[in-house]
Order: C-alpha cells, then structure tokens, then sequence
C-alpha cells in the first residue's frame, strides 16, 4: 500500500520535458538515419507519453499500442492482470524502425516483456527506447537512447505518472 | 461448498470455470474484455503469447466434440502450454473412484489444467471438488448441465456484433429440454441484463416450468417467438440425445421451427443469427440463411479461441499461492 505520496512535476513541466524529448529523438534518429519510423506506447502512461511525442515528430503510421499482461515474466506467480486490454499495432514491423515509448523505466522488465511482444509481430529493423522517466533500481541490461529526467529512489518509492488529460508525476512510498 | 463458490478464489476471482451460475455481471465482462485482447493475434506473425509457458493442459474428452476440443488445443497452444488429448470413451470407465483415478494419474503427470467434457452432468465440478491445489477445471460441457464456454464465446459474438447487452431481445430456438447450450446462454444472458430472452419451441421440448425456473418468455410458435428480435440462436437438434416420441421428424420439426428466409424478415432488420454447430442444414435452418449476410455461424468458431484463451488464462493458477 501507498502510505504516502509526493507531487513531483506538474502538467505543464512534464510537457516542456517532452518538448526537450523530442528534439533529442529527432536527432537521435537523424544521427543514425533511421527514416520511416513507427512508434508504440506501453498501455498505459507510456501511451499518454508516446502521443505527444508522435504528433511532435509528425509520425505518418498511427501510433501502436501494446499490452503487455501476457508477455511479463511473473505472469505464473501472480496470474493475469485484469486490466488487459487490446495491444493494436496496424503497421509492419518487419524492417521497420520502431521507437518504444514507456512512462517510467524502473527495472527494465517491462521493457522485455515489450520488445518480446514486438517481435511477435515482426523483425524491426531497429528499436529505440525512450522513458520519460528513468530512475534508479535496473534487474536487467537495458538503457534507454532518449530520456526525459532521471531520479535516483529508494527502492520502497515508486513514481508513477497519472493522466491523460492533466498528466502528472508523483511519487510514493510504499510500507 | 456450492457449485458457486467452488469456481471462486478468496479474491473472488475465477479458481475454476464450471458454470454461469454463481458469477456476477462483472466476472462475464472480464472474461469478454480479456477475450478482446485475443481477437487480432490471428493477424501477428507469432500468432501466441507465452502467458502459459510451462504449464500442461489436458483435454480430457469423454464425449466427442471435434469443434470445441480443437478450439480448446489451439486455445492452449496459443497462451504456449503443452496440451494433452485424451479422448476417453464413457463406457471404459465407470463412475467414482475411477473418474478419480484418471484425475490423480493426470495430476501425478503434472498437469495443471483439465478441460473437460462428459455426459454426466456434474462431471466437472466431481473433478474440481477433488483437483489437488493449484489445478483448474474447466468445464467443456457436461450431460444437459451446462456448456458454459459455448456461452461465453455467443454473449462475445452478440458484443462484438451488437454492442451493450441491455436493449437486445434475444430469441433462442429449438431444442432447449435437451441443451445444455440452452441453459448456459440463458443465464448469461440475464446475468448481463438483455431486456428479454425468449425461448421458442415445442411443448415437448422445453423444460416443465421454463418460465418460472430460468426468466424467459416461452412461445410455441416461432413467428411469434421471432418478431422483433434482435439475436436469434438456433440450437442443434440433439438426436443422439433423444429417447421417446418427442417430435414426428425432422421434417416436421423444419416445417414448424426451422428458420427459413421468410421467418428471419420478422426479425429486426439487422438481426444475427447464430448457432453452435454443427448445423443440421434442412432442419434448423434453410442453407440460405445459414450463410446468408445476417449469419455470424463462423465468427462464432473464430471468437471460440479467444473466449477459451481467455478462460485458461483468467483459471491458471499462480504458483505464488499454491502451496
């Protein structure tokens, strides 16, 4: 349980940290040539995330959507989450450059489980991996290309973005 | 413990999956909403998720059932568990303790789901009364019990094709005495709340006190029985089930019950039709109609997949609280 929780950015500084995000994804990629590119969000605050960002870059693909409930590790320890809905990709991913959008990268395992689901649906050409949020506490080797702020938390903390219309980032502590 | 129960978890979610009975409205949305996320998986090039990576699953039919066995294993292979078939004929094994036995081989075996389907009503909740802890049963029809799947995948096909549930009147039609379909898709429907189900047949094939007993308007003749209707569901003639003069022949059963082109028009213009297969083409229905623009006959099979996906994924047990 969350016994306590601390604002920590507001609408209107989260959008500024996206505006920043952008200009370093669009060069990002113009520094790799990565043309053509298609991006997904991770249900759900990566989504919120992701939209901003595809409407900034001006992306022609509609943006994909992915659920990963059926793709995370401990899906036999814990069982199903019962907020699955949909994942909605209506692209090729086969040759494609993707760039995989999450609100918050925290132990790298959603991550996983994201870039295990994409390849079920084809063989991208590349993945570019960009959070809002990186913070402190990885299980597995995974870095983000293009990030928004970077906080260092003690494990029992938890950040958590709320959204969409009013998207907020606040932080927790968990007893 | 009751039948209700016994398919519920502490938390309230499903242990097993028996019967309609004893679930809420809320229990039968989360089972069509994570369906939903099932239903495009076919257009993936990897067309399976590895949610049941490690886990076993046993088919266990004791009854033959082409089309629902074939969907439970494509089911289970698509969520990556290892699936068993073992069609086991009714006559090799006798009631009780050797029921039993099958039950504590197949546990010793490892495996951690069994679909199963028998003739005798109850067979499911026998096994799911005895399954060791952290094994699920899910019943795939038993006796003139229930058929709780087949229900589930008709209220997805009635969702997907005509949204919400409350304003839909929803016709079923033929044999409801001997159906196990029948009695299932009644309960689900009122469980979600359609403003009327009706169910439409001979006298002497409807249940003593049908209206009574499961909240349904009887009519004995279809054009009745029809207008208006937003979902007809047509039952299969159940022969092999039927002992006695019941009804003169078939072809008196199509002339007075079968759903011609004609009699559909009474029907909401846009009105579906649906039926759980296979389709006895003559007798229940015209050829026409059976696949005609208003038949969802092969959704229905397609929607099976994801409804039983849904199902195993929603009973597997997590290890966490097993022992």
């Amino acid at each position: 349980m969350t016994a306590q929780t601390n604002y920590f950015m507001s609408h209107e500084a989260i959008l500024s940290v996206i505006d920043g995000m952008a200009t370093k994804l669009d060069q990002f990629l113009r520094n790799r040539q990565r043309k053509n590119v298609a991006m997904i969000g991770i249900r759900t605050g990566g989504i919120w995330v992701a939209e901003h960002l595809h409407q900034a870059l001006a992306i022609e693909e509609p943006l994909g959507i992915i659920d990963i409930s059926f793709y995370r590790d401990d899906f036999t320890q814990i069982g199903l989450n019962p907020e699955v809905r949909p994942s909605m990709i209506d692209f090729d991913v086969d040759d494609r450059h993707i760039v995989l959008v999450d609100d918050v990268l925290h132990t790298g395992r959603t991550i996983r489980a994201a870039l295990n689901e994409i390849f079920d649906y084809g063989r991208p050409r590349s993945v570019t991996l960009v959070a809002l949020v990186e913070r402190s506490g990885r299980e597995l080797p995974i870095e983000p290309n293009v990030i928004g702020v970077e906080v260092t938390l003690q494990p029992q903390e938890q950040i958590k973005l709320t959204g969409p219309e009013t998207l907020e980032l606040v932080i927790g502590t968990q007893r | 413990m009751s039948a209700a129960n016994l398919q519920l978890d502490n938390n309230n979610k499903l242990r097993h999956f028996l019967s309609i009975e004893g679930l809420s409205r809320e229990h039968l949305i989360r089972i069509l909403d994570t369906a939903e996320s099932f239903l495009n998986l076919s257009d993936r090039s990897v067309k399976k998720v590895p949610a049941l990576r490690g886990k076993a699953v046993a088919n266990l039919f004791f009854e033959n059932s082409t089309r629902t066995r074939t969907t439970f294993e494509l089911a289970a292979k698509r969520l990556s568990a290892d699936v068993l078939n073992l069609n086991i004929s009714t006559s090799a094994t006798a009631k009780g303790e050797s029921l039993l036995d099958t039950l504590r081989n197949l546990e010793a075996m490892h495996v951690d789901m069994f679909v199963i389907r028998h003739a005798d009503s109850g067979a499911a909740h026998f096994f799911a009364r005895h399954a060791r802890p952290g094994v699920s049963i899910i019943n795939a029809g038993d006796g003139q019990h229930a058929h709780p799947t087949q229900a589930m995948l008709d209220m997805f096909t009635i969702r997907q094709h005509k949204g919400d549930f409350p304003p839909l009147k929803v016709a079923i039609i033929g044999d409801i005495l001997h159906s196990r379909v029948a009695r299932s898709q009644i309960l689900a429907l009122n469980t979600l709340g359609v403003s009327e189900v009706r169910v439409v047949g001979p006298k002497t094939l409807l249940p003593m006190n049908t209206r009574e007993s499961l909240g349904v308007h009887v009519f004995n003749d279809i054009e009745e029985g029809i207008a208006g209707v937003d979902v007809i569901i047509m039952l299969r003639l159940q022969k092999e089930r039927m002992t006695g003069a019941l009804l003169p022949s078939e072809h008196e059963f199509f002339q007075r019950y079968g759903l011609t082109e004609s009699r559909l028009r009474l029907a909401s213009p846009d009105a579906i039709v649906m039926h759980p297969g296979p389709i006895n083409r003559g007798v229940e229905m015209e050829t026409v109609v059976a696949d005609g623009n208003q038949s969802v006959i092969l959704h229905q099979v397609s929607y099976g997949i994801a409804i039983r996906m849904a199902i195993l994924s929603m009973t597997m047990q997590p290890r966490g609280e097993t022992s």
